[in-house]
C-alpha cells in the first residue's frame, strides 16, 4: 500500500489496540468527563473532536497517565491498565505529543530525542555511537531535512515539532496521541507532518488525532469521534460524514461562515502604509485600510505579515517607507504613541503577547487604557468595574467573575478579553494577528461576528491570518503576502481559491495541496 | 471611604506571612517576660524601619521583574554624606544624601533599561562601586555627628512612640497606596508579568522600571539619614549585607522573584517576621550566631509551605 489517498479513507477492520471504557473524571466543583469511551485501532487515525472545555484534553490526560480517572477502564493490548503516571503510559506504549513543545533548545537533535534516555555503556558514560545510531533509525522513519547534531534552536517550529515526534518514536509507541499539531505550522509544512503521520500507520501505530481544523481531520482521520461538555456524542466513519454532521455533534447546530453580512460601507483611508521596508524582513508593502473595511492580509507564516503589523504599530524601525494614519504621517517610534494616536494590534500570540496572565480579568482589560479610569494617577475601581462589565456583556465573556486570573480561561474567552482591552482604548484602526488560532469553533465564529460588527460600525480593520477560510469569511479585500514582498491584491468577494494559493506561494509556483 | 476589609485585599491574598508573624508573637509573649510591652513592641518597630524603609522600595523593583544589590551601598554613602557634610550645613547634608540615593538609582534604572542586562548583574557592580565611592570619600573614617538636632532625632518620640516607628509606617502606607491604586503600580505589576505583552499595552517599560529604581534609591537614602541620625555616627562599612536581608524581607512576604507577584501588606509581615525573630531570641539569650540559622531555615520553609500551598490545584478546571 502506498500514501493513501485522502478519498479513500475506509475505516480500519481490526480489533481495537487500545479502549477507553467509561471514563470519569471529576475535579472539585465540576465533571470533566462523564462516562466517555474511547479506542483506537491498530493503524488508523482516530480523531478527537470537540470544543475547548470539552473535555479532550482531559481524556488525553487520563490516557497518558496525568490524571487517574474516578471511574472506567483502560485496555490496552487486551491488558487492563491503571497509568500511574506519564513514564509509566510512555513505557507501556501510550505516548502525547504534546501542544506547546518541551525541547532544549541548547542541545543536539539526537540529545533532545533520548533526553532522559541516554544510552550508556561502563561507568555510566554516555553512548555516543549507540545514540547517533538509534537517532538516524528515528530520523529515517520520520524522512526530515535535518541531521542529528543540529542543535534544535536552530531548527524551524515544523522541524522542532518533527523531533518531538522522533521522541516519542524512541519508546516504540502502540500509540500516538497528537494535540493540535498543526497549530503553529504554515499550510506550507502541514503535509511533512500528514507523511509522517501516514506513515506511523503504515508500521501499525494507532493514532489519536486532537485538532480544530475540519479540513485536516477529513483529510487525515478514518474515524472521527466527538466530546461536547465532558460526554461522548458518538462516533463516525470519516467516509460516511461531512462537516455539518461534524459541528451539529460538536455544538448541537450547524455553523456555516456568512459572508452575506460583511460590512459594505466604507469612508475615507484609515491607514495607509506607503513603500514601507524593513531590511532583510519585507520590502516595499503599500496597501491601504478604509473606515468601516475590513483587509485581510493572508500569507504563509514567516512571510512577513506579522512583521508589517508590528512595524506599523512602531515596535519596528522602518528602513524606508511611511505609515499615515487618518490623513497624517505617523511614523510611530513606539507602542505608547501608537496607542495615544489610536492604534490598536491584537497580537499573534495571546499568552505570550496579549496577557498578563496572572492577573485578573478586569485589570488585564484597563491595561491599555489606565488613564480612561484614573485621575491624578489614581485608579478608580468603580469606573474601573463598569468598563470591564460593559465589555462583559457585550461580548459574552464566560468567566465566574472579574477576579478570575485570566491565565484560567479559555482561548476564546482570553481573546476577548484582549479585543475588549483594546476596544476600550477607542481605537481607529484595529489589527487583529491570527484571531482565532487555538480557539475552538463557537468561539470563532462568535469573535467573526464581532469583527464585522466592528468594522460596520465604523472601525478599520486589519486581520492576518494564515486559514483560509478565515480571510475570505472576513475580508472585503485580500492582499497576500510572500517573502516579504505583497504579491497580489484581491476583491475579497471575488477571489479563487487557486489564485490566493499561488499569491501566497510565489506566483509560478504550482500547489501541491489537494 | 474604603471598608477596611477592601482596603487590606489589595492584590494578593492574606500572605500566609501573617500567620507566621502572629504564630512568632504569641510565641514570643508566653516564652519571654519582657516581649510583650509597648516599649518594646516599639523598640522593634525601630529596630526594623531601616530595613523595612528599603524593602518598600525593593518591592516594587522585584514586583517589576527586577533586583536591586546596591541598597545596602546606597545606605552607607547616604550615611556617610549626611553626617560628613554636616560641617558646611545640615539640610544640605540631608539632601545631598537623599540626592544621592535618587540620583544612583536612576543611573541603575537607566543601564538596565538601555542596554538591558540584567539588573542582578548591573545593581551588583553598583554595589561593588558604590561601597569604594564610600571608602574615597570617607578615607576609611568614620563620621561622628556634632548636630545634636541630627542625633537626637533618631532617638525622638512623639508621644511613647518613636519617630523612627511613625516614618516607617506611614511610608509603608503610602506605598501600599501607591502599588494598588495607581496606574505605576499597575503598570509595574504588568511589566513584571509580562514584559511583552505590556509593550503591546503600549505601556512604557523604561519609565515604570527607572521609576522604580529611583524609588528603591530614595528609600535607601532615607534609610542610610535615618541610620546615622540614630547611631550619631557613619562607618565607612554601614550597611553591608543589608540587600540580603531586604531581599529576604520581600520573599518572605510573598513577592515573586520573577515578578509580577507581590504586596506591600506581605513585605511589612516579612520585615516583621524578621524583626521580632531577631528581638525575641535576643530576650531569650540566643546566641546571635543560632538567631541566623534559624533565620535562614525559616526563610526556606516558608517558600517551601508557600509553594505547597499555592500548588496550581485550580489550573486544572477551565470555564
Amino acid at each position: 500500500m502506498n500514501a493513501s489517498s485522502p478519498q479513500s479513507r475506509q475505516p480500519i477492520d481490526a480489533a481495537p489496540i487500545l479502549e477507553l471504557k467509561g471514563i470519569t473524571k471529576r475535579f472539585p466543583g465540576v465533571v470533566a468527563l462523564n462516562n466517555v469511551d474511547f479506542d483506537v485501532r491498530p493503524g488508523e487515525v482516530h480523531a478527537l473532536l470537540g470544543e475547548n472545555g470539552a473535555g479532550k484534553s482531559t481524556l488525553m490526560k487520563v490516557l497518558a497517565g496525568k490524571h487517574q480517572a474516578n471511574e472506567g477502564k483502560i485496555i490496552l493490548g487486551g491488558q487492563e491498565m491503571a497509568f500511574e503516571n506519564p513514564k509509566h503510559a510512555k513505557r507501556a506504549g501510550v505516548v502525547l505529543i504534546h501542544q506547546e513543545q518541551s525541547l532544549v533548545s541548547e542541545m543536539t537533535v539526537a540529545e533532545n530525542i533520548f533526553l532522559g534516555s541516554l544510552p550508556r555503556k561502563s561507568f555510566n558514560r554516555v553512548d555516543w555511537r549507540k545514540l547517533r545510531e538509534d537517532t538516524n533509525k528515528i530520523l529515517e522513519r520520520l524522512k526530515c531535512g535535518f541531521q542529528h547534531d543540529d542543535l534544535v534552536g536552530s531548527l524551524s517550529i515544523a522541524k522542532k515539532q518533527m523531533v518531538e515526534i522522533g521522541r516519542a518514536l524512541a519508546f516504540t509507541p502502540q500509540v500516538v496521541v497528537f494535540d493540535e499539531p498543526t497549530a503553529s505550522l504554515t499550510d506550507h509544512e502541514k503535509p511533512v507532518l500528514y507523511d509522517v503521520i501516514n506513515s506511523l500507520c503504515e508500521q501499525g501505530v494507532g493514532i489519536v488525532y486532537i485538532s480544530h481544523r475540519m479540513d485536516e481531520i477529513f483529510h487525515l482521520s478514518h474515524r472521527i469521534s466527538v466530546l461536547r461538555d465532558g460526554e461522548y456524542t458518538g462516533t463516525v466513519n470519516t467516509a460516511d460524514t461531512n462537516e455539518d454532521e461534524i459541528t451539529r455533534m460538536m455544538i448541537g447546530r450547524s455553523l456555516t461562515l456568512d459572508h452575506a453580512s460583511k460590512p459594505t460601507d466604507f469612508g475615507d483611508n484609515m491607514l495607509e502604509v506607503r513603500h514601507l521596508s524593513v531590511k532583510r524582513v519585507f520590502e516595499d508593502v503599500s496597501f491601504n485600510v478604509r473606515k468601516g473595511e475590513i483587509v485581510g492580509m493572508y500569507g504563509l507564516v514567516g512571510a512577513g505579515r506579522s512583521e508589517v503589523a508590528e512595524t506599523i504599530f512602531g515596535l519596528r524601525k522602518p528602513s524606508a517607507g511611511d505609515v499615515v494614519l487618518d490623513g497624517e504621517v505617523v511614523n510611530f517610534r513606539n507602542s505608547h504613541d501608537a496607542v495615544m494616536s489610536g492604534v490598536a494590534l491584537v497580537p499573534e500570540d495571546r499568552k505570550d503577547q496579549g496577557l498578563i496572565l496572572g492577573m485578573n480579568c478586569r485589570d488585564n482589560m484597563t491595561l491599555a487604557s489606565l488613564s480612561s479610569v484614573s485621575s491624578l494617577g489614581f485608579m478608580t475601581s468603580a469606573k474601573e468595574r463598569e468598563v470591564y462589565d460593559k465589555y462583559h456583556q457585550a461580548m459574552k465573556i464566560k468567566t465566574p467573575s472579574w477576579r478570575q486570573k485570566v491565565g484560567n480561561l479559555s482561548g476564546g474567552n482570553q481573546q476577548k478579553i484582549v479585543i475588549g482591552k483594546w476596544l476600550h482604548t477607542q481605537p481607529k484602526l484595529l489589527i487583529l494577528d491570527e484571531p482565532t488560532r487555538g480557539i475552538d469553533v463557537g468561539s470563532k465564529s462568535e469573535i467573526h461576528t464581532l469583527v464585522k460588527d466592528l468594522a460596520k460600525s465604523g472601525y478599520a480593520v486589519l486581520v492576518i491570518s494564515s486559514e483560509m477560510p478565515e480571510v475570505l469569511g472576513l475580508s472585503n479585500r485580500i492582499i497576500a503576502m510572500y517573502d516579504g514582498r505583497v504579491t497580489a491584491e484581491f476583491d475579497g468577494d471575488n477571489v479563487s481559491e487557486d489564485a490566493l494559493v499561488q499569491a501566497i506561494t510565489g506566483m509560478g509556483k504550482q500547489a501541491q495541496a489537494s | 471611604m474604603t471598608s477596611m476589609k477592601g482596603f487590606f485585599r489589595g492584590r494578593a491574598k492574606i500572605q500566609p506571612i501573617w500567620v507566621f508573624v502572629i504564630a512568632l508573637f504569641i510565641f514570643f509573649s508566653v516564652m519571654s517576660e519582657y516581649f510583650l510591652s509597648f516599649g518594646n513592641i516599639s523598640n522593634i518597630l525601630v529596630q526594623t524601619s531601616t530595613i523595612g524603609l528599603i524593602a518598600l522600595g525593593m518591592t516594587f523593583v522585584m514586583i517589576n521583574g527586577n533586583i536591586d544589590l546596591s541598597v545596602g551601598a546606597i545606605l552607607g554613602l547616604s550615611a556617610s554624606l549626611a553626617v560628613g557634610l554636616q560641617a558646611i550645613s545640615m539640610t544640605l547634608a540631608i539632601l545631598a544624601a537623599l540626592v544621592s540615593g535618587i540620583l544612583l538609582g536612576a543611573l541603575n534604572g537607566f543601564v538596565v533599561w538601555k542596554t538591558g542586562v540584567n539588573a542582578f548583574i548591573v545593581t551588583l557592580g553598583a554595589m561593588l562601586g558604590v561601597r569604594g565611592l564610600i571608602f574615597l570619600y570617607t578615607g576609611e573614617q568614620s563620621f561622628f555627628a556634632m548636630n545634636f538636632a541630627f542625633a537626637d532625632f533618631g532617638t525622638s518620640t512623639i508621644g511613647p512612640v518613636p519617630v523612627l516607628a511613625i516614618i516607617f509606617l506611614i511610608c509603608a502606607l503610602i506605598m501600599h497606596l501607591v502599588l494598588t491604586r495607581t496606574s505605576h503600580g499597575r503598570n509595574t505589576f504588568a511589566v513584571g508579568g509580562n514584559p511583552e505583552a505590556s509593550i503591546d499595552a503600549g505601556i512604557r517599560l523604561g519609565r515604570h522600571m527607572m521609576i522604580n529604581f529611583i524609588i528603591v534609591g530614595f528609600f535607601a537614602a532615607l534609610a542610610g539619614v535615618l541610620l546615622a541620625s540614630q547611631m550619631g555616627a557613619a562607618t565607612p562599612n554601614l550597611g553591608r549585607d543589608y540587600e540580603l536581608w531586604v531581599i529576604t524581607a520581600v520573599v518572605l512576604g510573598g513577592t515573586k522573584l520573577t515578578g509580577g507577584y507581590g504586596s506591600i501588606v506581605g513585605t511589612l509581615g516579612g520585615v516583621l517576621a524578621i524583626g521580632i525573630l531577631r528581638n525575641g531570641m535576643n530576650l531569650m539569650q540566643v546566641p546571635a550566631f543560632y538567631v541566623l540559622v534559624i533565620l535562614g531555615a525559616i526563610l526556606i520553609s516558608v517558600l517551601i509551605i508557600d509553594k505547597k500551598l499555592n500548588a496550581p490545584s485550580a489550573k486544572e478546571v477551565r470555564i
